[in-house]
C-alpha cells in the first residue's frame, strides 16, 4: 500500500476538533492517520504548540503531514511546531491556509485517493476566500 | 556584555506584573483582553527557571527560555517570543558583544517574519522588535539610543492599520490604538535596559 498524506487538527477547543475528526473517520474510515488537538497548556481554550507536535508525530507519514488551523494562534503555534521538528521531517509538514471543517473534509478525502500533500493543500486551500 | 541572568528576568517579569491593566486595556481596545495575563504568566514563568538557566550558556538559555515563552505565553503571542529567543539561541555565540546580539536579534526577527507570516508596518511586534534590532546591530547603540527607539517604534503603531492577528478585523478602527504587542515588546526591551543599568 502507498503512504497516504496525514491530518492534524488544530483547533483553539478540542471539542471542535474532536469533532471534526469524528466527521472525517465517517467519510473515509479508519485508513487515513488522522490526529487532532486543542486547548491550551491549562486545558483551556486555545492552542499549544507541545500538543500539535505530538499530533503530527501521532499522524506523521512519509508522504507527509497537511495540518488545518482555525484561528491565528493555532496557526502560529503550527508553523512553530513545524520549525521545530528534524530537519529532515519540517519540508514535509504544511499549514493549509483553509477553513477548518470544510478543508479538513475536502483533505481527507483527497488524502484517501493518495494525492501528493501539495496537491491536498491545494485542494484544501481552493475553499479559502482570495 | 557582562549581565547576570537572574537581574534580566526579574526586570522583565516585574514589568511585565506592574504592567499587566495597561496590557489588558490596549489588547480589550482591539484584541481579545487576555494579553496581559498571558504575559505575566510568561514572566514568571521564566523566574521560576533562572535556577537551571543558571548553569546554561546564553545561547542555551536563550534557547530554553523561548521554549518557556512558547509554551506558557499563549495566544499568538507566546509562539512568536517563543520563536525569536530560539532562533536567537540558535545564533548567539558564546560571549556576545552588543553588535553580535544586534545579529543574533535579527536572527529572530526573521523568524517572526516567518512564523508569523508578518512584515513591517502591520501593527504587530515586529514594528518594535525590527527597528530596534536593526539598531542593536549596527548602529553602535547606547542604552540611551535603544530606550529611545524602542518607545518611539511602539508609539508609532498608533496610527497604523492592523493587518495581522484578530485586530486586522476591526480594519480601521484599529487605528488609535497601541498595539499591545508592540508594547510588550517595548516594556521588556526597557527592562533588559534597566537591568544592564543596575549592573554597572
Amino acid at each position: 500500500m502507498t503512504d497516504r498524506v496525514g491530518l492534524v487538527i488544530v483547533s483553539h477547543s478540542i471539542d471542535i476538533a474532536r469533532g471534526i475528526n469524528d466527521m472525517i473517520r465517517q467519510i473515509v474510515g479508519a485508513e487515513l492517520k488522522v490526529a487532532f488537538c486543542g486547548g491550551n497548556a491549562d486545558g483551556g481554550l486555545g492552542t499549544n504548540v507541545k500538543a500539535i507536535q505530538d499530533a503530527i508525530d501521532a499522524a506523521w507519514s512519509p508522504a507527509g503531514v497537511a495540518i488545518l488551523v482555525d484561528l491565528g494562534s493555532a496557526e502560529i503555534n503550527s508553523e512553530l511546531a513545524i520549525e521545530m521538528l528534524p530537519p529532515d521531517r519540517r519540508d514535509t509538514v504544511v499549514v493549509c491556509n483553509a477553513p477548518i471543517v470544510e478543508g479538513s473534509v475536502v483533505a481527507a478525502t483527497e488524502a484517501r485517493s493518495g494525492a501528493l500533500l501539495k496537491e491536498v493543500r491545494r485542494i484544501a486551500e481552493e475553499l479559502s476566500p482570495q | 556584555m557582562q549581565l547576570e541572568l537572574a537581574s534580566v528576568i526579574d526586570a522583565v517579569a516585574d514589568s511585565l506584573t506592574g504592567n499587566v491593566l495597561e496590557l489588558t486595556e490596549l489588547d480589550a481596545a482591539i484584541g481579545d483582553g487576555d494579553h496581559g495575563l498571558n504575559m505575566c504568566r510568561g514572566g514568571e514563568a521564566l523566574r521560576a527557571e533562572v535556577g537551571s538557566m543558571a548553569t546554561m550558556s546564553v545561547a542555551q538559555s536563550l534557547c530554553h527560555a523561548g521554549h518557556i515563552l512558547a509554551m506558557t505565553i499563549g495566544g499568538a503571542a507566546g509562539p512568536l517570543y517563543g520563536s525569536m529567543l530560539m532562533a536567537m539561541g540558535k545564533t548567539i555565540g558564546p560571549e556576545p558583544g552588543l553588535a553580535e546580539l544586534g545579529k543574533a536579534m535579527l536572527a529572530g526577527v526573521q523568524a517572526i517574519e516567518r512564523i508569523g507570516k508578518v512584515v513591517a508596518g502591520q501593527k504587530t511586534m515586529l514594528d518594535v522588535w525590527k527597528p530596534v534590532s536593526q539598531h542593536v546591530a549596527l548602529d553602535g547603540a547606547t542604552v540611551q539610543s535603544i530606550r529611545k527607539l524602542a518607545s518611539e517604534a511602539a508609539a508609532a503603531t498608533v496610527p497604523m492599520v492592523a493587518m495581522r492577528g484578530r485586530a486586522s478585523h476591526l480594519g480601521e478602527r484599529s487605528i488609535g490604538h497601541m498595539d499591545p504587542g508592540a508594547r510588550s515588546s517595548e516594556l521588556m526591551i526597557l527592562a533588559v535596559l534597566d537591568a544592564v543599568e543596575w549592573n554597572r
